[in-house]
């Protein structure tokens, strides 16, 4: 479902980059900056509206006029968040491109977390016992079972159960890494640390237990 | 055995390995990532480690391919 362009303004403002001066009005007071803020409001409107009706496949029991409030409280977020940072955008992008990635992300997290709400995550450290459904098949040769045994065994032995969890959720459950860190009170950076952590563990398990391609 | 033989699911568990930046940092060079994409810079060389974190991240992979698409989008209207 293509998302609704509600703002024709915004989309010329887009398509024009040699107007984007209007940013530095952000910075300023009084009915300058209000002009401004509305303009950043309803450019980062056109960006969550994109991302959520992009992904509407994942909410099939949203109606339209439910997306776009949800698009709507994405792009209310993305613009606290832009007010916040205005000191930290340096001009490496142009300021739309770097007003547009605080929109995308507000509304992809969003419609991750709704698209998993009523969606129990399965945490028992036993789930990893699914990789057997999930890895070679029965015309695997014997180098790629004992691979499988390896990393089993790497899951089972060389991990923390916190590494483990998140490991078994986000690459075997397929848990996106957002819904996880709401779940655990974390946040997506340090799960994924703990995430690049396991995986380096397990690297060196699967090396040391005879795949040293495992870890190059 | 090369990692190119794993099966698809070994490679989401074990990661490609190389070196790679966090989802703080690649929301942080992001926008800038992706303007020298489409400009046809060498986005991978001048924002080290981005490339392999999409590869590890599909949160970050996501929003990297929205971005992508609303810049070309907008660069066709």
């Amino acid at each position: 479902m293509p998302a609704p362009d509600t703002n024709p303004d915004v989309s010329a403002l887009a398509a024009a980059p040699g107007l984007e001066e209007w940013h530095l009005d952000l910075h300023a007071e009084g009915a300058r900056r209000e002009e401004a803020v509305a303009r950043l409001q309803g450019l980062l409107l056109r960006a969550a509206r994109f991302e959520v009706f992009r992904r509407a496949g994942s909410l099939p029991q949203l109606s339209a006029v439910e997306l776009d409030e949800l698009a709507q409280d994405a792009a209310d977020d993305a613009t606290l968040s832009v007010l916040r940072r205005l000191d930290d955008f340096r001009g490496e992008s142009s300021f739309r491109t770097w007003a547009y990635k605080f929109a995308l992300l507000e509304a992809a997290v969003k419609v991750r977390r709704r698209a998993w709400r009523d969606r129990e995550v399965a945490l028992e450290p036993e789930q990893w016992e699914k990789l057997a459904h999930a890895g070679p098949g029965p015309d695997d040769d014997a180098e790629n079972a004992a691979l499988l045994d390896a990393v089993r065994e790497g899951i089972r032995t060389a991990l923390t159960p916190r590494q483990r969890q998140v490991l078994v959720a986000t690459v075997l459950e397929g848990v996106p890494i957002d819904v996880l860190a709401e779940r655990l009170g974390s946040n997506r950076n340090a799960l994924y640390k703990l995430l690049h952590d396991a995986r380096r563990r397990l690297r060196s398990h699967v090396a040391a237990a005879g795949f040293p391609e495992a870890n190059e | 055995m090369t990692g190119r033989d794993l099966d698809p699911t070994l490679l989401r568990l074990l990661g490609s390995g190389e070196p790679e930046i966090g989802c703080d940092e690649c929301f942080e060079q992001l926008d800038r990532y992706v303007e020298l994409e489409l400009a046809g810079a060498p986005a991978d060389a001048l924002v080290s480690g981005l490339r392999a974190h999409l590869v590890g991240c599909p949160a970050c992979a996501e929003e990297h391919e929205s971005l992508r698409a609303l810049l070309e989008l907008d660069s066709s209207s």
